[in-house]
């Protein structure tokens, strides 16, 4: 399984915080599982074709051509603006 | 010593923790420190309430990773973080850094590496209610601009 997250207006557009997804090959990196979230609704379209959007795999900052496995947690989120 | 939370935080506490033998076994003499607080305008509109919402677990490892970068990089004691997450109201304190060094120039550099890192790095966002309803902030060039600075410099 895979875990995603979202956060702040990500999760806000989408309505929902978290998900599990069976791992499958059809989305082995992370532009290809992006893609395949973003095919759910408008919604989701709306919320992860962002261009500044950002991704973490397992809690780290990642490229978009990041391959995923199997157990991994991806999280999607905008630009962040602490401090 | 990082520290992720709702509750706020006492600056003199604070202070004597920075100078604490435990913390900071040299004896460094040269304190900075940096208080981040909410503003009560932004972008010309009163603000009325800022809710902050965070990564758990991903904030505290790039906390931690900015304060061993910075340890790496100046001669310092283990810098205090710490940054309040929750609902915020305006002049609330949200974001402490105190950084000990034997040399003043160390100490400043340290800690405005920590906070500019802190702002582009970890995984904080920013909601502001006003007049007009809740925005999320956006993130300014400016503060990547200020973290990019300390790639490029070579100089030290």
């Amino acid at each position: 399984m895979l875990s995603i997250v979202f956060f702040a207006q990500t999760r806000e557009i989408i309505g929902q915080g978290e998900l599990t997804l069976p791992f499958e090959s059809a989305f082995s990196d992370l532009e290809m599982l992006r893609a395949h979230l973003a095919n759910t609704n408008d919604k989701w379209d709306l919320a992860l074709t962002r261009d500044k959007l950002l991704v973490a795999v397992n809690q780290e900052m990642s490229p978009w051509d990041t391959e995923i496995k199997d157990g991994d947690e991806v999280a999607f989120f905008p630009p962040v603006t602490g401090g | 010593m990082i520290s992720v939370q709702t509750a706020d935080f006492d600056i003199a506490t604070l202070y004597q923790q920075i100078t604490a033998r435990e913390n900071n076994p040299l004896g460094y003499g040269a304190i900075i420190t940096f208080v981040g607080k909410v503003r009560d305008f932004n972008l010309e509109q009163e603000v009325s309430a800022l809710s902050l919402e965070h990564y758990p677990g991903m904030t505290e490892k790039t906390l931690a990773n900015i304060s061993q970068q910075a340890m790496e990089r100046w001669p310092i004691a283990t810098p205090i973080i710490i940054h309040r997450v929750g609902e915020l109201a305006p002049g609330d304190q949200i974001v402490y850094i105190g950084v000990a060094s034997a040399h003043r120039k160390a100490a400043f550099e340290a800690c405005e590496f920590i906070i500019d890192f802190l702002k582009t790095k970890a995984p904080f966002w920013k909601k502001e209610s006003n007049a007009d309803g809740d925005n999320w902030l956006n993130e300014r060039e400016s503060d990547h601009q200020a973290a990019d600075k300390w790639s490029q410099d070579t100089s030290e």
